[in-house]
């Protein structure tokens, strides 16, 4: 596997997430409790654990949606402004969601409208960003479902009538059409064939290289993470127990937690 | 009528209402929620619309009511007896006559003036219910102009028909701000919200709602620019009048199916004939 | 040659008549009156009373009487007047737990203190035809007990005492009036209690059904139900003191229902509460029901099902606003239909000229 292909993040610019000491906690270790981390801008940061980890809650509170009950996180906006996420109110908050960000569900259906077609799926960002060109809507739809390898010719059919996984490239195309500076993932093969899977993880990684997007993704696969991020956090009961950079943790795991995920892992 | 105030409603509730209404003209667009009352007629059958011309009438106003455009539909009849009833105020069918005029889905043909109020009857004044049923969320959606999601009907539309299928209650923007329901008119009397001189006043009593265009307000209907927003028209034109730019009804005549199409504003129509209304 | 339909007005008239007249029947037979629905159809003016949010029962019995029976339509009618009425004086809370008991069980104890009191009820009786009333057969004077009853302290307030129901006590804040304000969603729970307090009994019956049948379930008993009479008081202020303007019949219902609580707060049961005008135990049971599935939020439940979603529930639960607007399909929709016709025959035609260049075509 060659993983030199994934360019380097940018470190001269200024970091695109800083998180300070975040918390957010249901129950005794439910959740996540003081993490810190810094993203750069063209960073894939992979966020694994295993399920109830607290690795979901964490991307929750990174994305927006719901708010830490201690610690923040600051968001380096494109025009250059560093904004306390949830110091900003909430209409800036889902604006950004809606500008700057992107954000895949690792059900399909939750990030998909279901109700409408492929092509309004894809251009539903572009609308709200005030495009108002019907043909050149469809154009860009069709573009996306190129470049997401889907049949452009099935840009009128509805979402429920594609697989699993040409859902997820829809719900992919959908989220990047606008160019987000930032993409939250959550999941993103979850709950496909292994053999579905291989194919997607290899277009992400496609995508990820050909825009230089900057990337939280939370897994609890480490084949996935290690394909596709610079850097791991691990997370165990609420904490992170582990942060480096992809190759170091995975060939050479410090805590007894990552060696036993590592080592639970059958290498191919 | 023994029994009740003037125009039915109280003076505190009038008050409330007009409090609202002044809201709303300040605010063009926008939804208010406002007390609403019942009122001795169903919800749904403009409860909204009668409560809002209760709270603006005056005993020396004159009012107009229409149903589909016309004054001598039951609809119509019943709400200008109620108010005969309950406020004794001169009505008249009339267009230029009237100081006010309820109207159900159409806006009268001749051009309004200043001074002049149209109240619309509103049956779901939140134009984005059908995307989102929450009310919660719509009002957030209103809050932070997230209206992305209105154009993807309109997208769908032209998607599967080839044209913008909205054919009533086709949704506008006011004054470059909010997304707004204008009633279920039909699209052909968009472009008469557009810059009115009269004020327009809309009123959803099941749903609590009230809205306002105040006059010379720009109102804009949604669309796009390679599928630019269209009024309805008729290779045919009214049978009894002639016109050929009104909206027009389709009248069965016969068994066989034969029918021919007549002006959908009676007081229009009649004028042009030169009748007396 | 087309004229366009006048006279609607005489049409109306003859209508309304018409309708006077099937409302009477048949002459040969003595005229219902107002009394005769009060005394006699008692649930119904009690029904009436609940979802009109309207205690008398004189004009809730002349409401049923004008809408020849139509229950919802006589809520219409008693509602639309009640919104005419000046409001004089706002009345203290009632104190259900000094009711005037006719009826009072509970399902969670065999045996409680002041008893169980079946009361008139339904239950138990056997569902079979009674044809003695078909034949207008006297009845015989019920047995009533001697002695007074013994103090009917609320089952409720016992688990209280042990600390093992969630405690409700009144915050001193004023509660939201939606008679008076618009709905404002996500509303508080006073609000919700008297929106369903005036919900369709039909409606809260089925949604409450559907939380047994699994769509929301909370594993209920049924704390209590008691019926009977309470004192309504008005604090006057000439006077400096409360004072009793009469009494009112109400029924309440107490759900018990399966336990919530945290880190901090040790498991308790929680409530569901149900009250109404009259005797109208059906009612409050499933007011109860769907006020406890409402609270699925608030006590950190998932909200999967139709009965815990608030906004669903309550917008739609009022029959005069429902029915209001379901009839209203029937006023004239020409218009907006003849916009319809316009769009679908231009779609039409443009179908059929592309079906046809499809064709031609294929023949070249």
């Amino acid at each position: 596997m060659n993983r030199s292909v994934l360019p380097r993040p940018d470190l001269e610019r200024p970091a695109l997430l800083d998180v300070h000491n975040v918390s957010r906690l249901y129950g005794p270790d439910k959740g996540c409790q003081e993490i810190n981390f810094r993203l750069h801008a063209g960073e894939v940061l992979g966020i694994v654990g295993e399920s109830g980890s607290g690795k979901s809650t964490l991307l929750r509170v990174l994305a927006g949606l719901e708010a830490p009950d201690a610690g923040h996180v600051a968001y380096h906006s494109a025009n250059d402004d560093t904004l306390d996420l949830y110091a900003i109110s909430e209409a800036r908050r889902r604006a950004l969601l809606r500008l700057e960000w992107g954000l895949i569900h690792q059900n399909p259906r939750d990030g998909l409208r279901m109700g409408v077609s492929a092509g309004a799926n894809i251009g539903e960002r572009l609308m709200a960003l005030g495009q108002r060109h019907y043909g050149q809507l469809r154009a860009a739809g069709q573009d996306w479902m190129g470049q997401v390898e889907l049949d452009p010719g099935r840009i009128d059919d509805a979402p429920r009538t594609f697989s699993g996984g040409m859902q997820q490239r829809l719900q992919i195309a959908r989220t990047l059409v606008t160019r987000p500076r930032l993409v939250f993932m959550d999941e993103p093969t979850g709950g496909l064939d292994v053999s579905v899977q291989a194919r997607l993880l290899d277009m992400i990684r496609t995508l990820v290289r050909q825009l230089g997007l900057s990337v939280v993704l939370v897994t609890h696969d480490l084949a996935v993470a290690r394909l596709l991020s610079h850097r791991l956090l691990v997370m165990r009961r609420s904490r992170v127990v582990e942060a480096g950079l992809t190759d170091q943790i995975l060939d050479d795991p410090q805590h007894a937690y990552t060696q036993l995920l590592v080592s639970s892992v059958l290498t191919p | 009528m023994n029994g009740y105030n003037f125009a039915y409603l109280d003076e505190q509730t009038k008050r409330m209402i007009r409090r609202a209404l002044l809201k709303a003209v300040a605010i063009p667009g926008y939804q208010v929620p406002f007390g609403g009352r019942e009122m001795p007629m169903p919800y749904g059958w403009g409860t909204g619309g009668m409560q809002l011309t209760a709270s603006i009438l005056g005993s020396d106003d004159v009012l107009k009511v229409i149903d589909q455009g016309a004054d001598d539909t039951t609809n119509a009849v019943s709400i200008r007896a109620f108010f005969q009833r309950v406020a004794g105020v001169e009505t008249t069918t009339a267009t230029t006559s009237a100081s006010v005029i309820q109207t159900r889905h159409r806006i009268p043909e001749a051009a309004l003036s200043h001074g002049q109020i149209l109240v619309f009857q509103v049956p779901i004044p939140e134009p984005l219910r059908f995307i989102e049923p929450s009310e919660q969320e719509t009002r957030l959606m209103h809050a932070l102009e997230e209206y992305g999601v209105m154009h993807v009907k309109l997208y769908e539309d032209i998607a599967r028909y080839g044209h913008i299928a909205t054919t009533y209650a086709y949704p506008v923007k006011v004054d470059d701000r909010y997304v707004m329901d204008p009633s279920p008119i039909p699209k052909f009397d968009n472009p008469k919200l557009h810059m009115n001189e009269a004020l327009m006043l809309f009123g959803a009593g099941r749903e609590k709602r009230l809205y306002a265009i105040p006059p010379y307000t720009r109102v804009e209907s949604l669309d796009f620019e390679d599928h630019p927003f269209e009024i309805q028209a008729w290779d045919e034109c009214c049978a009894l009048c002639g016109s050929e730019t009104s909206y027009l009804d389709e009248v069965i005549t016969d068994d066989a199916g034969n029918r021919m199409f007549v002006c959908s504003d009676t007081d229009y129509c009649m004028t042009r004939r030169g009748e007396v209304a | 040659m087309y004229v366009a339909v006048k006279g609607g007005e005489q049409a109306i008239a003859n209508a309304h008549q018409l309708l006077g007249d099937r409302r009477r029947g048949d002459r040969e037979l003595a005229e219902l009156s107002v009394e005769q629905i009060q005394e006699q159809l008692r649930l119904a003016v009690d029904r009436v009373m609940s979802e009109a949010s309207l205690f008398d029962p004189e004009l809730a019995a002349l409401a049923l009487k004008q809408a020849s029976g139509d229950t919802i339509e006589a809520v219409f009618l008693l509602r639309a007047y009640r919104t005419t009425l000046p409001r004089l004086a706002v009345s203290e809370p009632v104190d259900t737990s000094a009711m005037r008991i006719e009826r009072r069980i509970s399902a969670t104890y065999k045996d409680i203190p002041g008893g169980q009191i079946l009361g008139p009820t339904y239950d138990y009786t056997h569902r079979l035809l009674d044809f003695m009333q078909l034949a207008e057969g006297e009845i015989p004077t019920p047995a009533r007990a001697e002695q007074a009853l013994e103090s009917c302290p609320q089952i409720l307030e016992l688990l209280n005492a042990e600390g093992l129901i969630e405690r409700e006590a009144d915050d001193g804040s004023e509660p939201y009036d939606i008679t008076r304000d618009p709905p404002d969603y996500p509303v508080d729970r006073a609000a919700r209690l008297q929106m369903l307090a005036r919900g369709d009994e039909g409606y809260l019956l089925s949604l409450a059904y559907s939380t047994q049948r699994g769509y929301g379930r909370n594993h209920p008993f049924a704390g209590e139900i008691r019926i009977g009479q309470v004192e309504v008081e008005i604090f006057v202020e000439e006077f400096g003191e409360r004072i009793c303007i009469g009494e009112i019949p109400v029924s309440e219902c107490q759900m018990i229902n399966q336990f919530g609580g945290s880190r901090e707060v040790a498991p308790q049961f929680t409530r569901g509460y149900g009250l109404s005008f009259g005797h109208n135990e059906r009612k409050t049971m499933a007011m109860a029901l769907v006020d406890r599935a409402l609270r699925a939020e608030e006590l950190g439940e998932p909200v999967n099902s139709p009965a815990q979603q608030a906004e669903f529930v309550l917008a739609h639960a009022d029959s005069v606003e429902a029915s209001g607007f379901v009839s209203h399909l029937k006023l004239p929709h020409y218009v907006d239909f003849q916009s319809e016709l316009e769009l679908l025959r231009r779609l039409r035609r443009a179908h059929a000229a592309s079906q046809k260049a499809a064709s031609d075509e294929e023949v070249i």
